[in-house]
């Protein structure tokens, strides 16, 4: 019994330890500070304790033990919902809305962190059973951790597309950012704050399957929030005229984006937009297909 | 449940009135640019919508 302590107890440990580490806040302030950070915290130290408790409860022939795993599945899939019943519900109040292929990205991030901290903690109880000495279980167990979290680094914006300064300009009320039509904005005081104050970026996709991900609208959408929330947007609710709106040129698929910034510098922004996650749910590859090849040729 | 009409135009302001008939969105008509402007930007205000202009003497305020 004293060992399998040791093996709960380790497994644990580390588990909940990945999942903490996991758990930054940054600009996007979330999981939010404290409440939401207490309960993936706690979500995840569950997670470890399952994960953890699995290999004890083989080795005493305990099989149905293995059934505590489907519910532990079961359980993450639960947090992946209720991430997105709360993000949903609080987009509506943002000035610029994540938009329902981000928030769905962000609940899936997190369903994913649980499987991390439940797989390290049952490496690590693993090791610590067969080997009988914790260190090689903490070794094991931080080599697995970084091996899911290095393949789980998904790509950024700025490692599939060059962003580079564009010009805003007028066509009549037509806002314009090298060429292509943004909106149609009636007020001339408007247009003036746009000539004088906006900031513009042209998103160009390096290839095909940039061109195809960069081409999702909730993609865009994910660009237009990222940039607003680190630059700051001069907008309120009754001034729609201020929402930042990425459009496509449509002969070469190059995205566009002005922005009315609080801080408007336009090396942040074209940042803010490398910076920017590819979501998963954007992502395509036409260029895998036989057809896809052929068609870029 | 949240019902909304969106991509409508709530309200036309044009100082040309023969460029409207039979609107189903309310017509405010201005005697001269200033007033368009400043009839749109409190409408505008008021519906919570966009002012695009049609350039031909018309306003459309809708609401997106």
């Amino acid at each position: 019994m004293e060992n399998y302590g040791r093996i709960l107890v380790s497994g644990i440990a580390v588990g909940s330890i990945g999942r903490l580490l996991l758990l930054r806040v940054d600009y996007r302030q979330y999981p939010s500070f404290p409440r939401g950070y207490v309960t993936h915290l706690v979500l995840g130290i569950i997670a470890a304790a399952l994960g953890a408790i699995a290999v004890p409860a083989l080795a005493e022939k305990e099989y149905t033990a293995v059934t505590f795993l489907a519910l532990a599945a079961q359980q993450f899939r639960e947090i992946r919902s209720m991430e997105r019943d709360s993000l949903d519900r609080v987009d509506g109040t943002e000035l610029v809305p994540r938009g329902s292929d981000y928030i769905e990205d962000i609940a899936k991030t997190f369903e994913a962190r649980n499987y991390i901290a439940m797989v390290t903690a049952l490496t690590v109880s693993l090791t610590v059973y067969l080997s009988g000495n914790i260190i090689s279980g903490l070794l094991a167990g931080t080599m697995v951790f970084l091996s899911i979290l290095l393949s789980l680094k998904g790509e950024k914006i700025g490692d599939i597309a060059h962003v580079i300064k564009a010009e805003i300009s007028f066509d009549g009320p037509l806002l314009m950012v090298d060429g292509v039509v943004l909106m149609n904005i009636g007020l001339p005081k408007v247009r003036q704050k746009y000539l004088t104050r906006a900031l513009a970026v042209r998103i160009i996709p390096r290839d095909d399957n940039a061109r195809a991900t960069l081409g999702n609208i909730g993609q865009r959408q994910a660009l237009a929030h990222n940039a607003a929330i680190q630059l700051g947007i001069r907008k309120d609710v009754d001034e729609p005229e201020f929402t930042p709106i990425a459009r496509r040129n449509t002969e070469s698929g190059d995205i566009v984006l002005a922005i009315f910034a609080m801080e408007p510098d336009i090396e942040c922004l074209v940042e803010a937009i490398k910076q920017t996650p590819v979501l998963e749910s954007s992502k395509r590859k036409p260029l895998d297909s036989p057809a896809g090849r052929k068609a870029a040729d | 449940m949240d019902t909304r009409l969106n991509e409508v135009i709530l309200a036309i302001v044009t100082t040309d009135s023969e460029r409207v008939i039979h609107s189903s969105a309310p017509v405010f008509y201005a005697r001269d640019e200033e007033e368009r402007e400043r009839v749109a930007l409190l409408l505008s205000k008021i519906t919570l919508g966009m002012v695009h202009d049609l350039a031909n003497g018309c306003f459309v305020i809708v609401k997106h």
